[in-house]
Protein backbone atom coordinates (compact mmCIF):
# COMPACT_ATOMS: atom_id res chain seq x y z
CA UNK A 1 0.00 0.00 0.00
CA UNK A 2 1.68 3.19 -1.18
CA UNK A 3 -0.04 5.86 0.86
CA UNK A 4 -0.31 7.98 -2.28
CA UNK A 5 -3.49 9.75 -3.28
CA UNK A 6 -4.72 9.82 -6.87
CA UNK A 7 -3.65 13.43 -7.43
CA UNK A 8 -0.40 13.68 -5.54
CA UNK A 9 1.02 15.96 -2.90
CA UNK A 10 -0.08 19.52 -2.30
CA UNK A 11 2.18 22.51 -2.64
CA UNK A 12 3.11 24.00 0.70
CA UNK A 13 1.02 27.00 1.69
CA UNK A 14 2.63 30.39 1.08
CA UNK A 15 2.38 31.58 4.65
CA UNK A 16 3.71 35.07 3.82
CA UNK A 17 0.87 35.55 1.31
CA UNK A 18 -1.85 34.86 3.91
CA UNK A 19 -2.48 36.97 7.01
CA UNK A 20 -0.42 35.89 10.04
CA UNK A 21 -2.31 34.37 12.99
CA UNK A 22 -1.52 37.43 15.13
CA UNK A 23 -2.48 40.76 13.59
CA UNK A 24 -2.55 43.07 16.67
CA UNK A 25 -4.66 45.76 14.95
CA UNK A 26 -7.36 43.10 14.59
CA UNK A 27 -8.04 42.85 18.31
CA UNK A 28 -9.76 39.48 18.35
CA UNK A 29 -6.63 37.84 16.94
CA UNK A 30 -4.57 38.70 20.02
CA UNK A 31 -5.90 35.91 22.25
CA UNK A 32 -6.89 33.56 19.46
CA UNK A 33 -3.54 33.25 17.68
CA UNK A 34 -1.25 30.27 18.24
CA UNK A 35 2.28 31.40 19.15
CA UNK A 36 4.24 28.19 18.55
CA UNK A 37 5.33 27.54 14.95
CA UNK A 38 3.01 25.29 12.96
CA UNK A 39 4.22 21.71 12.54
CA UNK A 40 5.07 21.52 8.82
CA UNK A 41 5.13 18.27 6.92
CA UNK A 42 4.22 17.05 3.43
CA UNK A 43 0.56 16.22 2.85
CA UNK A 44 -0.59 12.64 3.44
CA UNK A 45 -3.62 10.73 2.23
CA UNK A 46 -5.58 12.38 5.08
CA UNK A 47 -5.14 15.84 3.54
CA UNK A 48 -5.10 14.76 -0.14
CA UNK A 49 -8.64 13.42 0.14
CA UNK A 50 -11.79 15.35 0.95
CA UNK A 51 -15.56 15.15 1.14
CA UNK A 52 -17.57 14.91 -2.07
CA UNK A 53 -20.73 16.99 -1.85
CA UNK A 54 -22.29 15.70 -5.06
CA UNK A 55 -24.93 13.91 -3.00
CA UNK A 56 -25.99 17.06 -1.14
CA UNK A 57 -29.20 18.14 -2.72
CA UNK A 58 -28.74 21.79 -3.48
CA UNK A 59 -32.14 23.49 -3.51
CA UNK A 60 -33.30 25.47 -6.51
CA UNK A 61 -33.04 28.78 -4.61
CA UNK A 62 -29.95 28.03 -2.54
CA UNK A 63 -27.79 30.28 -4.78
CA UNK A 64 -30.43 33.04 -4.85
CA UNK A 65 -30.22 35.18 -1.70
CA UNK A 66 -32.71 37.64 -3.18
CA UNK A 67 -35.42 35.01 -2.85
CA UNK A 68 -34.30 32.07 -0.68
CA UNK A 69 -35.59 33.62 2.57
CA UNK A 70 -38.27 35.87 1.09
CA UNK A 71 -42.01 35.46 1.43
CA UNK A 72 -43.81 34.21 -1.67
CA UNK A 73 -43.80 36.97 -4.26
CA UNK A 74 -41.41 39.15 -2.23
CA UNK A 75 -37.69 39.77 -2.56
CA UNK A 76 -34.86 41.13 -0.43
CA UNK A 77 -34.28 44.89 -0.21
CA UNK A 78 -31.18 46.43 -1.74
CA UNK A 79 -29.31 46.71 -5.02
CA UNK A 80 -29.70 43.41 -6.87
CA UNK A 81 -26.34 41.96 -7.89
CA UNK A 82 -24.94 38.88 -9.53
CA UNK A 83 -21.67 37.53 -8.12
CA UNK A 84 -19.83 34.97 -10.22
CA UNK A 85 -16.42 33.60 -11.09
CA UNK A 86 -14.24 30.53 -11.40
CA UNK A 87 -12.71 28.30 -8.76
CA UNK A 88 -9.33 26.97 -9.88
CA UNK A 89 -6.27 25.44 -8.30
CA UNK A 90 -2.84 27.04 -8.35
CA UNK A 91 -1.98 25.44 -11.68
CA UNK A 92 -5.09 27.02 -13.21
CA UNK A 93 -7.10 23.82 -13.38
CA UNK A 94 -10.84 24.42 -12.85
CA UNK A 95 -12.36 22.71 -9.82
CA UNK A 96 -15.73 21.33 -10.94
CA UNK A 97 -18.68 20.30 -8.74
CA UNK A 98 -17.18 21.70 -5.57
CA UNK A 99 -19.21 23.30 -2.79
CA UNK A 100 -19.17 27.10 -2.40
CA UNK A 101 -20.98 28.60 0.61
CA UNK A 102 -21.48 32.33 1.22
CA UNK A 103 -22.93 34.55 3.94
CA UNK A 104 -23.36 38.29 4.24
CA UNK A 105 -25.04 41.25 5.93
CA UNK A 106 -28.15 42.81 4.44
CA UNK A 107 -28.41 46.09 2.53
CA UNK A 108 -28.26 47.99 5.84
CA UNK A 109 -25.16 46.15 7.10
CA UNK A 110 -27.11 43.98 9.55
CA UNK A 111 -26.63 40.22 9.97
CA UNK A 112 -29.43 37.83 10.88
CA UNK A 113 -27.68 36.28 13.90
CA UNK A 114 -28.37 35.99 17.66
CA UNK A 115 -25.07 37.74 18.55
CA UNK A 116 -25.67 40.70 16.20
CA UNK A 117 -26.32 44.05 17.91
CA UNK A 118 -26.11 46.66 15.13
CA UNK A 119 -29.04 49.12 15.07
CA UNK A 120 -29.69 48.79 11.32
CA UNK A 121 -32.94 46.90 10.73
CA UNK A 122 -33.36 43.30 9.69
CA UNK A 123 -34.94 42.74 6.30
CA UNK A 124 -37.76 40.22 6.82
CA UNK A 125 -37.09 38.91 3.31
CA UNK A 126 -33.34 38.38 3.66
CA UNK A 127 -31.61 35.49 5.44
CA UNK A 128 -28.04 35.99 4.23
CA UNK A 129 -26.90 32.47 3.32
CA UNK A 130 -26.33 30.84 -0.05
CA UNK A 131 -24.57 27.86 -1.56
CA UNK A 132 -23.96 26.18 -4.89
CA UNK A 133 -21.73 23.62 -6.57
CA UNK A 134 -19.37 24.85 -9.29
CA UNK A 135 -20.28 23.60 -12.75
CA UNK A 136 -18.12 21.36 -14.96
CA UNK A 137 -15.89 24.36 -15.78
CA UNK A 138 -15.43 25.40 -12.15
CA UNK A 139 -17.83 28.32 -12.52
CA UNK A 140 -20.13 29.47 -9.71
CA UNK A 141 -22.89 32.06 -9.67
CA UNK A 142 -24.98 33.70 -6.94
CA UNK A 143 -27.63 36.34 -7.06
CA UNK A 144 -27.94 38.50 -4.01
CA UNK A 145 -28.18 42.09 -2.81
CA UNK A 146 -25.26 44.43 -2.27
CA UNK A 147 -24.33 44.21 1.43
CA UNK A 148 -23.57 47.48 3.24
CA UNK A 149 -20.48 48.30 5.31
CA UNK A 150 -21.04 47.99 9.05
CA UNK A 151 -19.40 49.18 12.29
CA UNK A 152 -17.75 46.69 14.63
CA UNK A 153 -16.21 46.82 18.10
CA UNK A 154 -12.48 46.83 17.31
CA UNK A 155 -11.10 50.37 17.51
CA UNK A 156 -13.10 53.45 18.53
CA UNK A 157 -14.56 53.86 15.02
CA UNK A 158 -14.02 50.67 13.03
CA UNK A 159 -16.05 49.84 9.93
CA UNK A 160 -15.87 46.77 7.73
CA UNK A 161 -15.86 47.38 3.98
CA UNK A 162 -18.84 45.80 2.23
CA UNK A 163 -18.03 42.10 1.87
CA UNK A 164 -19.34 38.62 1.24
CA UNK A 165 -17.89 35.68 3.20
CA UNK A 166 -16.88 32.64 1.12
CA UNK A 167 -16.24 29.04 2.24
CA UNK A 168 -14.65 26.60 -0.23
CA UNK A 169 -13.79 22.92 -0.21
CA UNK A 170 -12.06 22.04 -3.48
CA UNK A 171 -11.47 18.32 -3.88
CA UNK A 172 -9.19 17.68 -0.90
CA UNK A 173 -9.26 18.81 2.71
CA UNK A 174 -5.83 20.43 2.14
CA UNK A 175 -7.67 23.00 -0.01
CA UNK A 176 -10.21 24.01 2.63
CA UNK A 177 -10.43 27.81 2.66
CA UNK A 178 -12.56 30.58 4.12
CA UNK A 179 -12.13 34.10 2.82
CA UNK A 180 -14.03 37.31 2.04
CA UNK A 181 -14.85 39.13 -1.18
CA UNK A 182 -14.67 42.93 -1.34
CA UNK A 183 -16.00 45.39 -3.91
CA UNK A 184 -13.78 47.39 -6.27
CA UNK A 185 -13.59 51.04 -5.27
CA UNK A 186 -14.63 50.66 -1.62
CA UNK A 187 -12.57 53.24 0.37
CA UNK A 188 -12.97 51.17 3.57
CA UNK A 189 -10.75 48.36 2.22
CA UNK A 190 -7.64 50.38 3.03
CA UNK A 191 -8.85 51.13 6.56
CA UNK A 192 -9.87 47.64 7.62
CA UNK A 193 -7.49 45.80 9.99
CA UNK A 194 -8.89 42.42 8.91
CA UNK A 195 -8.09 43.12 5.26
CA UNK A 196 -4.80 44.83 6.09
CA UNK A 197 -3.67 41.79 8.09
CA UNK A 198 -2.84 40.42 4.63
CA UNK A 199 0.80 41.48 4.26
CA UNK A 200 0.87 42.23 0.51
CA UNK A 201 -1.15 44.71 -1.54
CA UNK A 202 -1.15 42.38 -4.56
CA UNK A 203 -2.62 39.64 -2.37
CA UNK A 204 -5.37 41.96 -1.10
CA UNK A 205 -6.14 42.89 -4.70
CA UNK A 206 -7.07 39.27 -5.48
CA UNK A 207 -9.94 39.52 -2.96
CA UNK A 208 -11.45 42.58 -4.67
CA UNK A 209 -14.26 41.74 -7.09
CA UNK A 210 -14.43 43.70 -10.35
CA UNK A 211 -17.53 45.23 -11.86
CA UNK A 212 -18.41 42.98 -14.80
CA UNK A 213 -20.68 44.81 -17.25
CA UNK A 214 -20.57 41.91 -19.71
CA UNK A 215 -22.32 39.70 -17.17
CA UNK A 216 -24.75 42.37 -15.91
CA UNK A 217 -28.42 41.73 -16.69
CA UNK A 218 -29.85 44.88 -18.32
CA UNK A 219 -32.65 46.50 -16.29
CA UNK A 220 -32.16 43.86 -13.61
CA UNK A 221 -28.76 43.29 -11.95
CA UNK A 222 -25.20 44.58 -12.00
CA UNK A 223 -22.58 41.84 -11.93
CA UNK A 224 -19.33 41.39 -9.99
CA UNK A 225 -16.60 38.98 -11.02
CA UNK A 226 -14.66 37.19 -8.30
CA UNK A 227 -12.29 34.31 -9.10
CA UNK A 228 -10.88 32.06 -6.41
CA UNK A 229 -7.73 29.97 -6.31
CA UNK A 230 -7.29 26.95 -4.04
CA UNK A 231 -4.06 25.10 -3.26
CA UNK A 232 -2.50 23.18 -6.14
CA UNK A 233 -0.76 19.85 -6.33
CA UNK A 234 2.95 19.48 -6.86
CA UNK A 235 3.02 19.30 -10.68
CA UNK A 236 6.62 18.12 -11.01
CA UNK A 237 5.61 15.06 -9.05
CA UNK A 238 2.41 14.62 -11.05
CA UNK A 239 4.06 15.18 -14.47
CA UNK A 240 6.71 12.60 -13.73
CA UNK A 241 4.17 10.04 -12.74
CA UNK A 242 2.00 10.49 -15.81
CA UNK A 243 4.78 10.66 -18.38
CA UNK A 244 4.00 8.51 -21.40
CA UNK A 245 0.27 8.29 -20.70
CA UNK B 1 4.07 23.90 -15.27
CA UNK B 2 7.02 25.80 -13.82
CA UNK B 3 6.75 27.11 -10.27
CA UNK B 4 6.77 30.74 -11.46
CA UNK B 5 3.62 30.15 -13.52
CA UNK B 6 1.67 29.03 -10.51
CA UNK B 7 -1.18 31.18 -9.29
CA UNK B 8 -1.25 32.28 -5.68
CA UNK B 9 -3.87 30.73 -3.44
CA UNK B 10 -6.65 33.18 -2.52
CA UNK B 11 -5.60 34.76 0.78
CA UNK B 12 -7.53 33.58 3.81
CA UNK B 13 -9.75 35.88 5.86
CA UNK B 14 -11.40 35.21 9.19
CA UNK B 15 -14.77 33.44 9.17
CA UNK B 16 -15.89 36.12 11.65
CA UNK B 17 -18.51 35.89 14.38
CA UNK B 18 -21.41 35.12 12.05
CA UNK B 19 -19.95 32.06 10.31
CA UNK B 20 -23.05 30.10 11.33
CA UNK B 21 -25.21 32.03 8.86
CA UNK B 22 -23.43 30.47 5.90
CA UNK B 23 -22.32 27.17 7.41
CA UNK B 24 -25.09 26.22 9.87
CA UNK B 25 -28.04 28.53 9.13
CA UNK B 26 -30.64 26.47 10.99
CA UNK B 27 -28.40 26.53 14.09
CA UNK B 28 -28.53 30.34 14.20
CA UNK B 29 -32.25 30.61 13.55
CA UNK B 30 -32.34 30.93 9.76
CA UNK B 31 -34.87 28.22 9.01
CA UNK B 32 -36.45 27.18 5.77
CA UNK B 33 -33.54 27.87 3.42
CA UNK B 34 -31.66 24.56 3.72
CA UNK B 35 -33.67 21.51 4.81
CA UNK B 36 -30.96 20.67 7.34
CA UNK B 37 -27.56 21.95 8.40
CA UNK B 38 -24.54 19.89 7.44
CA UNK B 39 -24.33 17.74 10.52
CA UNK B 40 -22.18 16.69 13.41
CA UNK B 41 -23.55 13.11 13.29
CA UNK B 42 -21.49 11.15 10.74
CA UNK B 43 -23.10 7.75 11.23
CA UNK B 44 -26.36 6.08 10.29
CA UNK B 45 -27.74 2.69 11.34
CA UNK B 46 -25.73 0.86 8.66
CA UNK B 47 -22.35 2.52 9.13
CA UNK B 48 -19.64 -0.04 9.88
CA UNK B 49 -17.42 0.42 12.91
CA UNK B 50 -17.28 1.26 16.58
CA UNK B 51 -19.44 4.24 17.53
CA UNK B 52 -17.59 7.02 19.27
CA UNK B 53 -18.39 10.56 20.33
CA UNK B 54 -15.84 13.38 20.46
CA UNK B 55 -16.64 16.39 22.60
CA UNK B 56 -14.63 19.33 23.81
CA UNK B 57 -14.15 23.06 23.83
CA UNK B 58 -11.84 25.56 22.18
CA UNK B 59 -10.06 27.94 24.60
CA UNK B 60 -8.39 31.28 23.97
CA UNK B 61 -5.13 32.56 25.48
CA UNK B 62 -6.86 33.54 28.71
CA UNK B 63 -8.57 30.18 29.09
CA UNK B 64 -11.99 31.50 28.04
CA UNK B 65 -14.07 29.16 25.87
CA UNK B 66 -14.39 30.31 22.25
CA UNK B 67 -18.16 30.19 21.96
CA UNK B 68 -18.37 31.30 18.34
CA UNK B 69 -16.07 28.59 16.94
CA UNK B 70 -17.10 26.20 14.18
CA UNK B 71 -15.24 22.91 13.83
CA UNK B 72 -15.06 20.44 10.98
CA UNK B 73 -13.68 16.93 10.97
CA UNK B 74 -12.54 14.63 8.16
CA UNK B 75 -11.64 11.01 8.74
CA UNK B 76 -11.32 7.57 7.20
CA UNK B 77 -13.91 4.84 7.61
CA UNK B 78 -13.53 1.90 9.99
CA UNK B 79 -11.23 0.16 7.50
CA UNK B 80 -8.98 3.20 7.06
CA UNK B 81 -10.37 4.18 3.62
CA UNK B 82 -11.43 7.73 2.79
CA UNK B 83 -14.81 8.22 1.08
CA UNK B 84 -13.17 10.44 -1.54
CA UNK B 85 -12.42 10.17 -5.24
CA UNK B 86 -8.77 10.92 -4.38
CA UNK B 87 -8.39 7.74 -2.34
CA UNK B 88 -7.08 5.33 -5.00
CA UNK B 89 -8.23 2.29 -3.03
CA UNK B 90 -11.93 3.09 -3.47
CA UNK B 91 -14.65 1.04 -1.82
CA UNK B 92 -15.12 3.15 1.28
CA UNK B 93 -18.15 2.36 3.43
CA UNK B 94 -21.11 3.78 1.44
CA UNK B 95 -22.83 4.60 4.74
CA UNK B 96 -20.03 6.83 5.93
CA UNK B 97 -19.48 10.35 4.59
CA UNK B 98 -16.29 11.01 6.57
CA UNK B 99 -16.94 14.71 7.11
CA UNK B 100 -18.86 16.62 9.73
CA UNK B 101 -19.36 20.16 10.97
CA UNK B 102 -20.30 21.35 14.46
CA UNK B 103 -20.79 24.71 16.09
CA UNK B 104 -19.54 25.36 19.59
CA UNK B 105 -22.54 25.89 21.84
CA UNK B 106 -23.21 29.64 21.97
CA UNK B 107 -23.62 29.48 25.78
CA UNK B 108 -20.99 26.94 26.85
CA UNK B 109 -18.59 26.56 23.91
CA UNK B 110 -19.00 22.77 23.91
CA UNK B 111 -18.91 20.93 20.57
CA UNK B 112 -19.81 17.32 19.89
CA UNK B 113 -19.35 14.88 16.98
CA UNK B 114 -20.85 11.40 16.73
CA UNK B 115 -18.78 9.21 14.45
CA UNK B 116 -16.89 5.90 14.28
CA UNK B 117 -13.34 5.04 15.25
CA UNK B 118 -11.32 5.47 12.05
CA UNK B 119 -9.07 2.69 10.78
CA UNK B 120 -5.36 3.15 10.16
CA UNK B 121 -4.46 5.06 7.03
CA UNK B 122 -1.36 4.28 4.94
CA UNK B 123 1.64 6.59 4.87
CA UNK B 124 4.66 6.52 2.55
CA UNK B 125 7.06 3.55 2.43
CA UNK B 126 4.53 1.02 3.61
CA UNK B 127 4.15 2.63 7.01
CA UNK B 128 0.79 3.16 8.69
CA UNK B 129 -0.58 6.21 10.45
CA UNK B 130 -2.27 5.80 13.82
CA UNK B 131 -6.09 6.21 13.80
CA UNK B 132 -6.77 9.94 13.65
CA UNK B 133 -9.37 12.53 12.76
CA UNK B 134 -8.39 15.72 10.94
CA UNK B 135 -9.87 18.74 12.68
CA UNK B 136 -10.23 22.29 11.33
CA UNK B 137 -11.25 25.28 13.43
CA UNK B 138 -12.52 28.71 12.41
CA UNK B 139 -13.82 31.61 14.50
CA UNK B 140 -13.71 35.36 14.87
CA UNK B 141 -10.06 36.31 15.46
CA UNK B 142 -8.67 33.30 13.57
CA UNK B 143 -7.26 34.71 10.33
CA UNK B 144 -6.74 31.33 8.73
CA UNK B 145 -8.51 28.09 9.59
CA UNK B 146 -6.41 26.10 12.05
CA UNK B 147 -5.74 22.47 11.33
CA UNK B 148 -4.90 19.82 13.87
CA UNK B 149 -5.42 16.08 14.41
CA UNK B 150 -7.30 14.10 17.01
CA UNK B 151 -5.55 10.87 18.02
CA UNK B 152 -6.88 8.44 20.63
CA UNK B 153 -5.37 7.80 24.06
CA UNK B 154 -6.23 4.08 23.93
CA UNK B 155 -4.19 3.54 20.74
CA UNK B 156 -0.83 3.85 22.46
CA UNK B 157 0.92 1.26 20.30
CA UNK B 158 -0.22 2.79 17.00
CA UNK B 159 0.47 6.30 18.29
CA UNK B 160 4.05 5.30 19.09
CA UNK B 161 4.54 4.37 15.41
CA UNK B 162 2.75 7.36 13.92
CA UNK B 163 4.94 9.38 11.51
CA UNK B 164 3.31 12.73 12.35
CA UNK B 165 3.40 12.31 16.12
CA UNK B 166 7.08 11.38 15.77
CA UNK B 167 7.80 14.94 14.59
CA UNK B 168 6.24 16.76 17.55
CA UNK B 169 8.73 18.79 19.60
CA UNK B 170 8.97 19.19 22.52
CA UNK B 171 7.62 15.69 23.13
CA UNK B 172 5.30 16.82 25.91
CA UNK B 173 3.19 18.65 23.31
CA UNK B 174 2.06 15.28 21.84
CA UNK B 175 -0.56 15.19 24.60
CA UNK B 176 -2.32 18.16 22.98
CA UNK B 177 -3.15 15.91 20.00
CA UNK B 178 -4.55 12.99 21.98
CA UNK B 179 -8.19 12.72 22.98
CA UNK B 180 -8.74 11.33 26.45
CA UNK B 181 -11.13 8.41 26.75
CA UNK B 182 -14.07 8.90 29.11
CA UNK B 183 -15.02 5.24 28.58
CA UNK B 184 -18.06 3.98 26.63
CA UNK B 185 -16.61 5.24 23.35
CA UNK B 186 -16.68 8.81 24.42
CA UNK B 187 -13.61 11.01 23.97
CA UNK B 188 -12.72 14.48 25.12
CA UNK B 189 -10.60 16.76 22.92
CA UNK B 190 -10.06 20.32 24.09
CA UNK B 191 -8.21 22.75 21.86
CA UNK B 192 -6.04 25.55 23.28
CA UNK B 193 -5.38 28.32 20.78
CA UNK B 194 -2.63 29.89 22.88
CA UNK B 195 -0.74 29.55 26.16
CA UNK B 196 1.10 26.85 28.08
CA UNK B 197 -1.17 24.11 26.76
CA UNK B 198 -1.30 25.42 23.17
CA UNK B 199 -2.43 22.68 20.77
CA UNK B 200 -0.03 21.61 18.04
CA UNK B 201 -1.41 23.07 14.80
CA UNK B 202 -0.36 21.74 11.42
CA UNK B 203 0.94 23.19 8.18
CA UNK B 204 0.32 20.13 6.06
FE1 LIG C 1 -18.84 39.98 7.90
Amino acid sequence: MSGESAGGRFLPRERDWHPPALAPDYRSSRLRSPRAPLLSLPSTLSEETGPVFGHVSIGELDHDLVHNYAAAGASALGPRILVHGYVRDQSGRPLPHTLVEIWQANAGGRYRHPNETYIAPLDPNFGGCGRCLTDADGHYRFQTIQPAPYPWPNGPNSWRPAHIHFSLFGEAFAQRLVTQMYFEGDPLIELCPIVQAIPRADAIDTLVARLDMDAALPMDMLAWRFDLVLRGRDQTYFDNRTEGL
Amino acid sequence: MAEDKLLHESPSQTAGPYVHIGCLPNFCGIGGVYAADPGSVLVNADTRGERIAITGRVFDGEGEPVKDAVLEIWQADAAGVYPSASDPRGDADPNFFGWGRAAADLATGEYRFETIRPGRVPFAEGRLQAPHVTCWIVARGINMGLQTRIYFADEAEANAQDPLLALVEPRARIDTLIAASDGDGSYRFDIHLQGARETVFLDI
